[in-house]
């Protein structure tokens, strides 16, 4: 009943194309800006999560921060983290390990052309394992480094590329890194972040030795023992930075950066975005579904005759009331089906944009099983809401006077 | 041959007053009217005489100001329009002047359609569809829409969609009045041939030669019976 039903309102809709087509129009497009941006907003999240990946969720990050507010007036000093502090990190009751972490940006040659890269450090000793435990780090050729590589290095994905540095570098390929040269022993999994895929991992001692100015640290990496206990381990850390540092609470020169509080800071500023551009798309969805309601009014009254006939060979009330609801939904569901279509192309479209004018990929649009479901369930109530007054203005019709109509 | 018996409608002193602005229109005062199983009766009157308002009560698609209509000794003179449309799916078949079928659905949909409304199975509807599209000869055209069909051809989709639930009652007002008498004649030898199976005929009409093939003729002058003649 409910099936024949569906397929009497289709075939009404077919009937009037044209119109049915325009009325959507404004659903289409309410539906469109949502996915759109929500995909867009959801990949850029998942892009961002991703360079924050190499952090499991038991992992905090302590930096030196921009600028030290404890020092005088316009001397935007970073005052950065000492040596020692790791250790004096690790000493605290609930950290399993601190390692320091060195990041150096250089100058990368191969195949006689150059690039800017970073390079990064493994710590050698115990440490290592539990290094490359806590960064997930695999290779997909050749093996990660042991103790005794001096001068060997493995490196992320991308330089498997043929235009990163014309060719593709395979393992045993010699690369410069700031004019020292260095043997490829190893290529990491492409992990999708260019943290991983553009990197080149070598020993610490080799690091240090050869490319570090000063003598500060530009991480460290710590990891908890229990995930329940990290906020206790977060305020012990920070208590000790501002020991160590001389500087008061409320005037941290540093962060302790856990990937949740990262997030909930992306997740903030993202959902801003995402509130501001779904009023708008709300109010687009609104006038369509006022214009579904305008439609609907104008097919009753036109089909004043078709319901007094319907009447006449036995439609009840409710028959009649679904007929016209259900076409109604039909309205929306369709509008909400171009609409979500359009937004996944304009969301891969406005991403590939991006990719090429910014040049990084961070920039991907995702839109989801749930946003599509969401989207489409929402478009079809938007119609049936839209529906609910004529649908029910067409069923209370007397039948001998809908049968004179026209 | 078919035998008379029970009284399938009965209509006692019904009233059907209108309220026309300020004015108050009485279409039917104390309409009398009684219709036995396998009667074929023909209504006849001039324009204004309260046809139409009869045929409504008689159709169960309005309801009397005063006074009772009993189908089949129920009264439905005070049912509410979802029991009313009920009994019109299940009950009466309409055949209409204007053919009134669905111009968006095909003649099998536009006959299958009450069926779907009394929620019988969708094979069931189809082969009883064919059925009857076949008895009235179109079944050539089961896929047509109504506007690729002659008004003759329309009016056999109509008579082939009343029958579609087996009604007791098939109710035409002016059947013919939109056909050429040649086609007319030809909804009437199918009328004749259902009232021979034993469908009871109720038709309004204002043509004689049309009328005269009924058993029996009911003259319709400001809203009572004022005449009653045997036909055939």
């Amino acid at each position: 009943m409910l099936v024949d039903n569906f397929i009497i309102a289709l075939k009404g809709l077919r009937h009037r194309k044209l119109r049915s087509w325009l009325t959507m129009i404004g659903i289409f497009i309410g539906i469109a800006a949502v996915v759109a941006l929500m995909g867009l907003g959801e990949g850029l999240r998942g892009a961002i999560i991703g360079q924050f990946g190499f952090l499991g969720p038991d992992v905090l990050a302590i930096r030196a921060s921009g600028i030290n507010f404890a020092g005088p007036p316009g001397q935007a000093v970073v005052k950065g983290l000492t040596e020692d502090l790791a250790e004096k990190i690790q000493r605290i009751t609930g950290v399993e390990v601190a390692i320091n972490r060195y990041i150096e940006t250089g100058t990368i040659e191969f195949n006689d052309q150059q690039d800017i890269g970073i390079a990064w450090n493994v710590p050698e000793g115990k440490n290592r394992k539990i290094f490359e435990d806590m960064l997930n780090l695999r290779t997909q050729k050749g093996r990660l480094l042991k103790d005794s590589d001096n001068f060997k290095v493995v490196v992320g994905n991308d330089f498997t590329k043929d235009d990163k540095f014309g060719k593709a570098v395979q393992i045993g390929n010699r690369i410069l890194f700031d004019d020292k040269e260095f043997e490829v022993i190893g290529i990491l999994e492409k992990r999708g972040s260019f943290i991983f895929d553009s990197v080149i991992v070598m020993n610490e001692d080799v690091l240090v030795d050869n490319f570090r100015d000063g003598d500060s640290v530009n991480a460290i990496a710590v990891r908890v023992k229990e995930l329940k206990i990290i906020d206790n381990v977060i305020r012990d850390i920070e208590k000790l930075l501002r020991k160590e540092r001389d500087v008061k609470e409320g005037e941290e020169d540093f962060t302790v950066q856990s990937p949740e509080n990262a997030l909930q800071t992306l997740d903030s500023t993202l959902f801003g975005v995402q509130i501001f551009i779904s009023i708008i798309a709300f109010i687009s969805i609104i006038v369509g579904g006022i214009g579904i309601t305008n439609t609907m009014y104008t097919a009753v009254l036109e089909r004043t005759k078709e319901i007094g006939i319907m009447k006449s060979i036995g439609a009840t009330n409710s028959t009649i009331f679904s007929l016209f609801f259900i076409e109604s939904g039909m309205l929306g569901m369709v509008g909400g089906i171009v609409g979500i279509t359009a937004g996944f192309i304009l969301s891969h479209g406005f991403a590939f944009m991006g990719r090429l004018a910014l040049g990084t990929e961070l920039i991907r649009a995702d839109v989801g099983i749930g946003l599509v479901l969401g989207a489409l369930l929402f478009s079809f109530l938007v119609g049936l809401i839209a529906g609910t007054v004529p649908a029910y203005q067409a069923s209370r019709k007397n039948p001998v006077d809908a049968l004179r109509y026209g | 041959m078919f035998k008379m018996k029970d009284t399938i409608i009965k209509l006692d002193n019904v009233w059907k007053t209108y309220q026309m602005g300020k004015v108050k229109v009485n279409a039917l005062r104390g309409l009398n009217l009684e219709i036995r199983k396998g009667e074929f009766v023909a209504i006849m009157g001039p324009s204004g005489s309260g046809k139409s308002t009869a045929v409504n009560m008689v159709g169960a698609l309005d309801i009397p100001s005063k006074g009772k209509i009993y189908l089949e000794k129920h009264d439905i003179s005070k049912l509410p329009e979802s029991d009313l449309a009920q009994i019109r799916g299940k009950k009466i078949g309409f055949i209409f002047q204007q053919f009134n079928l669905i111009n968006t659905l095909t003649a099998l949909e536009n006959v299958t359609l009450p069926m779907i409304f009394q929620g019988i199975e969708r094979d069931e509807r189809l082969e009883t569809g064919k059925n009857l599209l076949r008895m009235v000869g179109l079944q050539e055209r089961i896929d047509h829409k109504p506007t690729e069909l002659s008004g003759g051809e329309q009016q056999r989709v109509a008579i082939a969609r009343s029958l579609a639930n087996d009604p007791e009652v098939v109710l035409a007002d002016e059947p013919t009045g939109n056909l050429d008498s040649k086609t007319g004649q030809m909804v009437i030898k199918f009328l004749e041939d259902l009232n021979k199976k034993g469908k009871t005929i109720i038709m309004v009409t204002h043509d004689t030669n049309v009328a005269k093939h009924a058993n029996r003729i009911e003259f319709l002058k400001d809203g009572k019976i004022i005449k009653r003649m045997k036909g055939g």
